[in-house]
């Protein structure tokens, strides 16, 4: 596609039909979407996860990927950190005129990828096109459904004595993010590792292996995760500081500017509660799958309602995230 | 390379030591803001109390930066017409009536710097544009800051100006060492000044205020190491001036940053929010370097400065009193919303005892 | 915060240089510091090295805790 999007084009009229088929159809092309109704009709059975995200992340490409593909990836994890295969997916663009039409065409490939590799389909969508200024060149959202196979994955299951993994390195998206935008190196091998978790997580289900929640450290990192989860359950954690996987490359690139890792985003990572006597095989499941090869147990659920670092020191408070976050990375 | 100085098996064995050595109660200083970081990140404050007590100094360049110099670069940069670049920290600190970074919020125009370096090149690439630096920091960072500024003149650009609001750490010692109330039984000085300044400068403290000294390096280890040197020096009754952080600190710290430093700058009376006017404590340009000063070329009118009644930043940077004795603490001033320096600058006493040092109940 | 990195490149110029922090690569200044070779570690600060880090001296501190307690008073 070549050009840039007008206002036109995202109007209702020929343009827009003229969008859709040359390029939405063209890649997320499947039965359900093709249809192009004022909704799509699905068959889900069962309990069903639902959830809805916003992207709006800046620059829209970044090393180890793009706004299209964290946008499936990012809904797709929501789903499948409760326990839910992640089935269908809607998304809706909100595009500024005069955006490129070549790029816009990247990020609907991409999506398109990511939606083959989630083994999801996107079965609706709708488009917008506003006026200059009124947005930052495209924000994606998508909503997801999945469908709860095993069980389900919640905080109120979480239990004293229960161990703490998580499946990769950390604060790489974030970083990626930041510095692709601000261009701090001339030269950086720091990548996103914007990834679906689904299969770090469902096959241990299959397997009977018993896991009791989930999550994935996006927005606020492995902290606010940690955080947000021993409030929920009441519980407290010990978290050991030494044993958290993170690339010395990223780590070294936090140290430099100042920026603490534990609170910087991943998109490819789930932190996974299980009881103490499943860790081990719930590892080593998880260390089979590429993704999960730097797997580790970093720590444990403790009484009390404090999640607590034991660094090589001593032990201190791991707060919930305070303070401006990185703008704009998710 | 500096991982073996995080080794929690050498941190066991100090610590043993340490509290096998603290016969009495100790009140230590650490001057520099990223000790404070350190003590807290790694529980060393708790573990090591009673015995040791453990202050923080006012070696926070963003929190010791007067309200009027901000003021002054807020205004500058409210006037929508010319470019502020400045350190990441000092965007958030709040001035008489706004930050930095609401003033951008508001049409202004204003960058993050890294280094200097970015001020200077942006000013070259854009030479219609008028560029201001905002010039924060101690004697770690004021050398670049006049390597910048020579650089400019070599590349004869008209376009850039610098607003010093550098400060000198020796004079703030003094003005410590010189508190009767303080008392203190030892400091650990700052690691990085030193690597520019060296270990002479302190020598006042150990030989006309009896002090002990050690110049620290930031890792877990570097901190334990130096309070024990401490302890050994007020037992052995020798007060010195020790270099722990060897692997970059030298006596004679960095000649030519120094040389460099008083090339371009020269020490003048500076204001420290908390400490009141320090004599010859910052820094201002040499008639040769006048041509980029901020203040000669731009006179902006501004009205007295007016801090929070509650806020009491400059007490803590005194040591005089702790975060948690502020009113407005974890209460109105949070790292979202907040009401003084020390809660915004990475190196901020108040943002530490936030972030690490609060009892959730 | 200064932190150490390793000179990878210096330009002809003799003034400025790139470094290497663990992969990741930048352009920095050696103005304060012109003795600096390639091969050789540095402090980092906005964008200046600043003083060489001396690994021999890190690495013998490190050994010396280590044999702490091992001969002692």
């Amino acid at each position: 596609m070549k050009g840039k999007i007008d206002l036109a084009s995202g109007s209702g009229g020929e343009a827009t039909k003229k969008l859709v088929s040359e390029l939405f159809l063209k890649y997320f092309g499947n039965r359900e979407l093709q249809k192009l109704a004022d909704s799509a009709l699905v068959n889900v059975e069962g309990k069903i996860a639902f959830t809805t995200d916003s992207f709006v992340v800046k620059p829209l490409l970044f090393p180890g990927g793009d706004i299209g593909k964290l946008a499936i990836f990012g809904t797709v994890n929501d789903l499948s950190v409760m326990g839910a295969k992640p089935l269908f997916i809607s998304c809706a663009f909100i595009i500024e005129e005069g955006f490129d039409s070549e790029k816009l065409e990247k990020v609907v490939k991409s999506m398109a990828e990511a939606a083959r590799q989630a083994k999801v389909e996107i079965v609706c969508g709708d488009t917008k096109v506003v006026e200059k200024g009124a947005a930052d060149e495209i924000f994606i959202n998508t909503s997801g459904i999945g469908k709860i196979i095993y069980s389900r994955l919640e905080p109120s299951r979480i239990k004293v004595g229960d161990a703490i993994i998580i499946t990769g390195a950390i604060a790489e998206h974030g970083m990626a993010v930041m510095c692709a935008r601000e261009k701090f190196f001339d030269k950086t091998p720091i990548k996103s590792d914007c990834a679906p978790v689904t299969d770090l997580i469902l096959p241990l289900l299959k397997g009977k292996i018993e896991l009791h929640a989930s999550r994935d450290p996006t927005r606020g990192g492995l902290a606010a995760v940690l955080n947000e989860l021993a409030a929920s359950a009441k519980v407290g954690m010990m978290i050991v500081e030494d044993a958290i996987p993170i690339k010395p490359e990223v780590k070294y690139a936090c140290e430099m500017l100042g920026i603490d890792p534990l609170y910087v985003a991943c998109e490819g990572r789930a932190v996974i509660f299980c009881p103490e006597s499943e860790a081990k095989k719930a590892l080593s499941k998880i260390q089979k799958h590429p993704q999960g090869k730097d797997a580790t147990i970093i720590g444990k659920v403790t009484k009390g309602n404090k999640v607590i670092l034991k660094t090589a020191v001593a032990d201190r408070i791991l707060d919930a995230p305070s303070g401006l976050l990185l703008p704009r990375i998710c | 390379m500096f991982e073996g100085f995080r080794r929690a098996d050498l941190a066991e064995k100090l610590v043993t030591r340490i509290k096998e050595k603290a016969k009495k109660h100790y009140k230590f200083m650490e001057v520099c803001g990223t000790h404070t970081v350190t003590m807290f990140r790694y529980g060393i404050r708790k573990v090591l109390a009673p015995n040791i007590e453990l202050l923080s100094g006012p070696g926070c360049p963003v929190c010791v930066t007067d309200q009027r110099d901000i003021d002054w670069v807020i205004e500058f940069a409210s006037r929508n017409q010319e470019l502020v670049f400045t350190f990441g920290d000092m965007m958030r600190v709040p001035g008489s009536k706004q930050t930095l970074f609401s003033a951008r919020e508001n049409g202004g125009m204003v960058k993050i710097a890294y280094s200097p370096l970015d001020a200077v090149e942006f000013a070259d690439k854009n030479r219609d544009e008028t560029v201001l630096f905002f010039a924060v920091g101690f004697e770690t960072t004021s050398p670049g800051i006049a390597a910048s500024v020579k650089e400019a003149k070599k590349r004869g650009l008209k376009n850039l100006f610098v607003y010093s609001a550098m400060k000198l750490i020796p004079p703030a010692l003094k003005v410590l060492a010189d508190d009767p109330e303080l008392a203190l039984d030892g400091l650990i000085l700052p690691g990085h000044v030193s690597t520019i300044i060296g270990s002479k400068s302190y020598e006042f403290l150990a030989r006309d205020y009896k002090i002990p000294c050690v110049i620290t390096g930031f890792e877990p280890i570097d901190v334990l190491m130096a309070i024990e040197a401490l302890i050994d020096q007020i037992d052995k009754g020798e007060p010195s001036v020790e270099i722990q952080y060897s692997r970059v600190v030298r006596p004679d710290g960095n000649p030519k940053a120094i040389e460099t430093l008083f090339e371009v700058f020269e020490p003048k009376d500076s204001v420290w929010r908390g400490l009141g006017t320090i004599e010859k404590s910052g820094l201002g340009l040499m008639d040769e370097y006048k041509e980029f000063d901020a203040q000669s070329k731009f006179h902006l009118k501004l009205p007295e400065p007016k801090p929070h009644k509650n806020c009491i930043c400059g007490e803590v940077l005194k040591a005089k009193k702790k975060p948690e004795d502020c009113k407005l603490f974890a209460r109105a001033c949070t790292p979202d919303n907040p009401v003084g320096a020390c809660m915004v600058s990475v190196e901020g006493t108040c943002l530490a005892h936030y972030r690490y040092g609060r009892e959730r109940s | 915060m200064g932190i150490p990195a390793k000179i990878v490149e210096i330009e002809p110029d003799g003034m400025m240089a790139t470094v290497d922090i663990s992969g990741n690569r930048r352009r920095i200044s050696i103005m304060l510091l012109p003795e600096a070779k390639v091969g050789d570690w540095v402090l980092l600060h906005t964008g200046f090295a600043i003083q060489f880090v001396d690994e021999q001296t890190a690495n013998e501190q490190i050994k010396l805790l280590e044999e702490l307690g091992q001969k002692d008073v």
